[in-house]
């Protein structure tokens, strides 16, 4: 038999991506969020997560996505990284899904951009592709594009 | 002192060798199983060389002489010379046990024993040499242990049953020392101290600091809980609250405790380096230490041990004098070297005080125009406090020659700075002949912070309370005409000197509350400056609101975050929101409030370099109808507007009621020939107040104009009174006032009281 794993599953603007359960701390519905002046746009903001500050990066500017409608409330996946926990902006929560091993499949060479250099890999599940989030690259935003708002004088 | 200081190192080094002994007999077995290693041997080696070097040093010569032979022979195993024989592990585990027996033996009397080990010792001489000769160490102990003549019968050691028994087996082997040894022992049973290892443990700091940012987190939750049962009627919950509160507190205060040290920590050294410098210099001094107990954060411990350190040296290099000058001088020959630490109103203060010759300022003030730190006019006028702090200037030292103690020019200011870094204060105070005070004032802790909570467009900021100086307020009309522009950029002008502004809103991308009030100018709103602090240099903030001060726990930032210099870390409020710390520094290099500045200083420094003169803040005013007068801005205490109505007469001296003081007024284009008998009739007046020596004078100027911070060179010296002479400013010529001589015509009696420096000057 081939081993099998777990992700955390949401999605991102009708995209389904997957996140391993085990770099996953938790899951919270919206927080309230105090902005970050000067900071890059894909920073949503600080949240207070039991007295712990992290850093909130919405998905949808993080992966070069259209932006949420207005009104339309994130849900917060706190991802465990090298520098603490840091939240992931998602539209929604899926479920926590187990996979086998040999449906895996490197992402296509086709895929450009922010997505080939932040999606793992892919699952191909029988409805749908799962992406599989390379976490520690998604919370690097070193050389993230994208930096509207910076340092204007 | 020299008692406690030996306690001291005694203290740490039983500590410390009760651990490193435990390992070692550990090691030990583990080496006679076959578990050891390399490293094995290397550690325990390491542990003997350092108890030898520790006792050594502070002159416990029997255990470092019996150390000593064990090393050797530890030595030549770690050099792989000999191999290890069940023999030699327990000869070496009976050595651990004497020098665990001379340690405890040294706490407990406070010597070292009169224990004998020589047969120890020669077994593990035996030992080392029959190693380095034959490859039979076994065969070498055991002859040794049946021709030791006193020695009893020792049971052969097993090696496999022999993990507990080592120490067991041990005393017999001391055969000359045991009754004295019992002794001891009994001694020992009788006490009920406790041993040192026993009350103290050593704990990870990284722990503490975890330990530190969850208490954090409950104060916060405790102050959510706080907030939310004060509107609860239930007694129960209410009950349960205080009491979390209470405990809360308590915990804090607790937890704190642990990361804090003695300041003795840090002065420990301090006798050593007196000691040294006295005898180097040939003087005498008495070190003085109070309050050593006094604890601070650890953090702040070591940011302080440099400066402290270099003000001592200081202290003793140029404080206190030689005996033989102190003999003329009338005063005991030894020196005295005072360091005490004290808490006052949740700082912690640190006075070093000698009683030497004081700080001479006309040597202080020569050599600051020597080193053109300032003019030798400034100099002239500077008081005696103004002129102690020249000292702290980057570049300044009196030294006439360069030791290796001081004299490089570099210290003082670096001893501010690093002070001031740590949101500290240094102040110095110094009479001639009497000696010199040092006073700093540092903070508890830097984990928690008061600060300022201040909002712009609806979010809330902190501002450190340590780069905050003053706050301002306008409203209506004051605020419509309170901020004028220069070239775009915003000014205000607090008390004359110009403050460059930065608004949080424009400078963050906010979006403003209303619509107008990011315009001041069309909005009648209230407009609020935070006046800050950085890098010396002072700059105002416009803020929507100013809400409150508050302590804070400062929580570093995401490194997301990392490259915004604005921000120093985040904090959770009362109501559980996110606020972010301000970091003053980068928010005024961000606005561009600092950088401009000290170009400007900058490009003043190089000028006067070339001109062999210094620059000058010089305030600009006229008077009468001559058009531009100055005076240096270090001889104005404050810029003061009075109405006309408020000037009362007292004889013929116009002067008007300031501060609970009467203010005599001198119409300066009165005493200026050549401004025109007109004195100046504007409404309100403006003046510029003088102090000296506790009495003030005020200056009634035409109009304030400006201040400008530039080089000058008087260019024309004048015989006219009241005048030093021409200078250009701004490429104008502006006369320059003799302000003293000004006050000195109109009230002889001004200077009566005042001190011999400014008579002399006048």
């Amino acid at each position: 038999m081939t081993s099998t794993k777990q992700f955390c599953t949401f999605f991102v603007n009708g995209l389904f991506f997957g996140v391993e359960v085990l770099k996953v701390q938790e899951v919270i519905r919206y927080q309230e969020m105090t902005r970050v002046p000067l900071a890059p746009a894909m920073i949503e903001g600080l949240i207070n997560l039991r007295g712990q500050i992290v850093t909130a990066i919405d998905l949808r500017r993080r992966l070069e996505l259209t932006l949420r409608e207005p009104g339309q409330l994130p849900m917060n996946v706190v991802v465990r990284s090298d520098d603490g926990a840091v939240s992931l902006l998602v539209d929604e929560i899926g479920d926590v899904v187990e996979i086998q091993d040999d449906i895996y499949e490197r992402p296509p060479e086709t895929l450009k951009g922010v997505a080939r250099e932040l999606v793992q890999g892919v699952y191909k599940l029988k409805e749908r592709l799962l992406l599989i989030l390379d976490t520690e690259k998604t919370v690097n935003l070193t050389g993230a594009g994208n930096r509207a708002q910076e340092n204007g004088q | 002192m020299k008692d406690e200081l030996q306690q001291q190192l005694i203290k740490d080094l039983l500590i410390e060798s009760f651990e490193g002994l435990d390992t070692f007999d550990r090691e030990m077995l583990a080496l006679e199983k076959g578990a050891g290693n390399a490293e094995t041997i290397n550690n325990v080696f390491r542990i003997i060389h350092t108890l030898k070097g520790s006792s050594g040093c502070i002159g416990l010569n029997k255990i470092e002489s019996v150390a000593h032979v064990g090393e050797s022979l530890l030595s030549l195993l770690r050099d792989g010379k000999l191999t290890f024989s069940p023999a030699m592990i327990s000869a070496l585990l009976e050595y651990s046990d004497a020098l665990k027996e001379m340690l405890r033996c040294l706490e407990q009397t406070g010597q070292q024993g009169a224990v004998d080990y020589t047969v120890l010792l020669q077994k593990l001489q035996a030992l080392q040499a029959g190693g380095a000769e034959t490859q039979k160490p076994e065969a070498a102990a055991f002859g040794l242990f049946e021709e030791g003549p006193e020695s009893p019968p020792v049971p052969q050691p097993s090696p496999v049953a022999m993990t507990e028994p080592a120490p067991a087996i041990a005393p017999p082997t001391v055969p000359s020392g045991a009754p004295e040894k019992a002794a001891v022992e009994k001694e020992a049973a009788a006490r009920p101290t406790t041993s040192v290892s026993d009350t103290a443990i050593r704990v990870d700091v990284g722990q503490l600091d975890k330990l530190m940012n969850l208490v954090g987190e409950l104060v916060l939750a405790r102050n959510q809980i706080v907030q939310f049962t004060a509107e609860s009627q239930e007694a129960t919950l209410l009950n349960a609250a205080q009491r979390i509160n209470t405990i809360t507190t308590e915990l804090q205060e607790s937890v704190m405790k642990t990361r804090m040290q003695p300041i003795g920590n840090v002065w420990a050294k301090f006798p050593r380096i007196v000691h040294d410098m006295a005898q180097d210099l040939g003087k005498q001094v008495q070190l003085v230490m109070e309050g050593k107990e006094t604890d601070l954060d650890r953090t702040i411990i070591e940011a302080i041990k440099d400066p402290l350190t270099h003000l001592v040296r200081n202290a003793i290099d140029h404080g206190i004098e030689t005996p033989e000058v102190r003999r003329v001088a009338g005063k005991q020959e030894q020196g005295t070297l005072t360091l005490r630490a004290f808490h006052e109103g949740g700082q912690v203060n640190i006075e070093i005080l000698d009683n030497g010759q004081g700080i001479n300022v006309a040597k202080v003030k020569e050599k600051a125009v020597q080193r053109s730190l300032v003019t030798p006019d400034q100099a002239a006028r500077m008081t005696d406090r103004e002129s102690f702090n020249l000292i702290f200037l980057p570049g300044f030292s009196t030294a006439d020659k360069i030791t290796n103690v001081s004299g490089r020019g570099v210290g003082m200011d670096v001893v501010k700075t690093n002070i001031e870094k740590i949101g500290g204060s240094v102040d110095v105070l110094s009479e001639a002949g009497q000696g010199t005070t040092l006073k700093i004032k540092i903070p508890l802790t830097l984990a928690i912070i008061p600060a300022l909570i201040v909002s712009s467009g609806s979010e809330r900021f902190a501002i450190p309370q340590v780069s905050l100086l003053e706050l301002v307020r306008m409203e209506a009309e004051q605020a419509r005409k309170g901020i004028e522009m220069l070239y775009g950029a915003p000014i205000y002008r607090l008390r004359g000197q110009l403050l460059p502004l930065a608004y949080l809103n424009r400078e963050f991308k906010l979006e403003a509350p209303s619509s107008n009030s990011a315009n001041v100018r069309s909005g009648d709103s209230v407009v609020n400056i935070v006046v800050l602090q950085a890098d010396g240099r002072q700059f105002g903030l416009i803020v929507d609101e100013i809400n409150d001060t508050e302590e804070i726990v400062v929580k570093p930032l995401g490194k997301q975050l990392k490259g915004i210099t604005c921000f120093a870390g985040a904090t959770i409020m009362g109501d559980g929101k996110v606020a972010l710390i301000l970091d003053v520094m980068g928010l005024a290099q961000h606005s561009n409030v600092i950088a401009e500045v000290h170009d400007r200083s900058l490009a003043g420094k190089t000028k006067a370099a070339e001109r062999v003169d210094e620059r000058q803040t010089l305030l600009l005013f006229t008077a009468g109808q001559n058009a531009r007068m100055a005076i240096p801005l270090s001889m104005v205490a404050r810029l003061e507007e009075f109405p006309r109505a408020q000037v009362e007469r007292s004889g013929n001296q116009e002067v008007v009621q300031y501060r609970g003081q009467i203010l005599p007024l001198i119409q300066i284009a009165n005493h200026l020939p050549s401004a025109g008998a007109a004195p100046t009739q504007s409404d309100p007046m403006q003046v510029v107040v003088y102090s000296e020596a506790g009495r003030s004078v005020g200056l009634v100027v035409g109009k304030i104009n400006d201040i400008v911070h530039e080089a000058i060179t008087v260019q024309r010296k004048s015989g006219r009174d009241g005048i030093l002479g021409s200078v250009v400013v701004q490429d104008k010529v502006t006369d320059l006032i003799d302000v003293i001589s000004i006050i000195h015509a109109a009230d002889p009696t001004f200077y009566g009281e005042a001190n011999n420096l400014t008579k002399a000057n006048s």
